[in-house]
């Protein structure tokens, strides 16, 4: 049962997730909440470690949280899942590559879709940044079935860690002057939290 | 033109080799395919990538998987999609099955945590940068502003799925499009 869990859904999440990778940050977590799979503590390290390990964000977690709660098979399935609309969807597209290129629907649609999308990113950044600024909030999974959403009642009158607040303030800048790896940013920032929170 | 079984292979070994050894995300995939794709293998010519990329870009799931079926089924129909696209997932199931070991026994290790919490910091800040990045490129109206704030707050505040939301985006866009062509003639 917990396959066919797993496999449906990130089928909805790769099936309605437009703007790629990072705006299904959003959706997953909220998923992941809802069956209680993952905390939001363990989603935002899974992240982390997505980048600087190889291969989309998207497959890792899907990976990892199958992995979490039913083995090797059940991260077949999630990533199964997760890439099969995709797949069914491109195939169909290269078919009516030159007419869908030209649509004026889709140009409309996407029109709208694209801001919708950057939300979804900069929800995704609420999501990591709620889980380093205040490390102490409880993330543990949740007794009872509910969906607690991007609730972020779970931080009020928590302790804010005013390094990490700072580290990433000051790191905003630096990366897009200086455009550096992303690896470079965790790992750096990684040694900084070893030593200094 | 025909492709032989090794054609198979070869587009398998090469999304393997793309999907092993670009790190940071699937954004980070996408140069590494043109290069491989156009210029390597010519599987594709210059003309075409910008749009393929474009039509990626426009259909949901990971862009650099797209991408890679695209190409894949280009290339030689449908094992060339799937030869792409276990090629270029495999590698990255592969190792997070490992990786995920370690998390699952270290992740509640304190000096583990603080080393999180450091790099969630930087991870806040790669994305945040993603976003400025974004915002310069799609927003450009009045409209897109609102779009983008309203559905900001419908998911962080309100707590409105973003199925939903993206849902609503879409059947705005459509109906936007059909009182252009139907209505304001």
């Amino acid at each position: 049962m917990t396959f066919l869990l797993l496999f449906w859904t990130f089928l909805k999440i790769g099936a309605f997730s437009f703007g790629g990778g990072l705006a299904m940050i959003a959706p997953i977590q909220i998923e992941m909440e809802y069956f209680n799979w993952m905390t939001a503590d363990e989603f935002a390290n899974i992240i982390a470690v997505s980048q600087m390990t190889p291969g989309p964000i998207a497959v890792n977690t899907a990976t990892y949280v199958g992995v979490k709660t039913a083995g090797v098979l059940g991260s077949l399935c999630a990533t199964l899942g997760v890439t099969l609309p995709s797949f069914l969807m491109i195939i169909l597209i290269a078919h009516y590559y030159q007419q869908y290129k030209n649509s004026r629907v889709l140009t409309s649609v996407l029109r709208v879709i694209k801001p919708v999308t950057l939300a979804l990113i900069a929800s995704a950044v609420v999501i990591v940044a709620k889980t380093s600024f205040f490390p102490d909030a409880n993330y543990s999974l949740k007794t009872e079935f509910e969906s607690a959403g991007l609730s972020l009642e779970l931080i009020k009158n928590m302790p804010l860690n005013g390094t990490a607040v700072l580290l990433s303030i000051v790191l905003i800048p630096i990366i897009i002057k200086f455009k550096i790896n992303p690896v470079v940013v965790i790992v750096a920032s990684a040694c900084l939290g070893l030593f200094l929170m | 033109m025909s492709i032989k079984p090794s054609g198979i292979t070869d587009i398998f070994l090469s999304f393997f080799k793309i999907g092993l050894f670009t790190i940071g995300g699937g954004l980070a995939m996408i140069p590494l395919i043109e290069r491989v794709a156009v210029e390597k293998k010519r599987w594709i010519h210059e003309d075409e990538i910008a749009d393929i990329i474009a039509i990626c870009q426009s259909v949901p799931g990971v862009i650099a998987i797209n991408i890679s079926i695209f190409i894949g089924y280009k290339r030689a129909g449908m094992k060339g999609a799937l030869a792409a696209v276990f090629g270029v997932v495999l590698p990255s199931f592969i190792i997070i099955l490992f990786v995920s070991q370690l998390l699952i026994e270290f992740h509640t290790n304190p000096y583990v945590q603080k080393a999180f919490v450091g790099a969630k910091a930087g991870v806040t800040a790669l994305l945040a940068v993603v976003v400025i990045r974004l915002w310069r490129q799609v927003v450009t109206d009045v409209y897109t502003v609102i779009i983008a704030l309203v559905s900001f707050a419908s998911v962080i505040i309100f707590g409105v799925h973003p199925f939903i939301v993206i849902t609503v985006g879409g059947l705005t866009g459509f109906t936007a499009f059909l009182i252009k062509r139907y209505v304001v003639l």
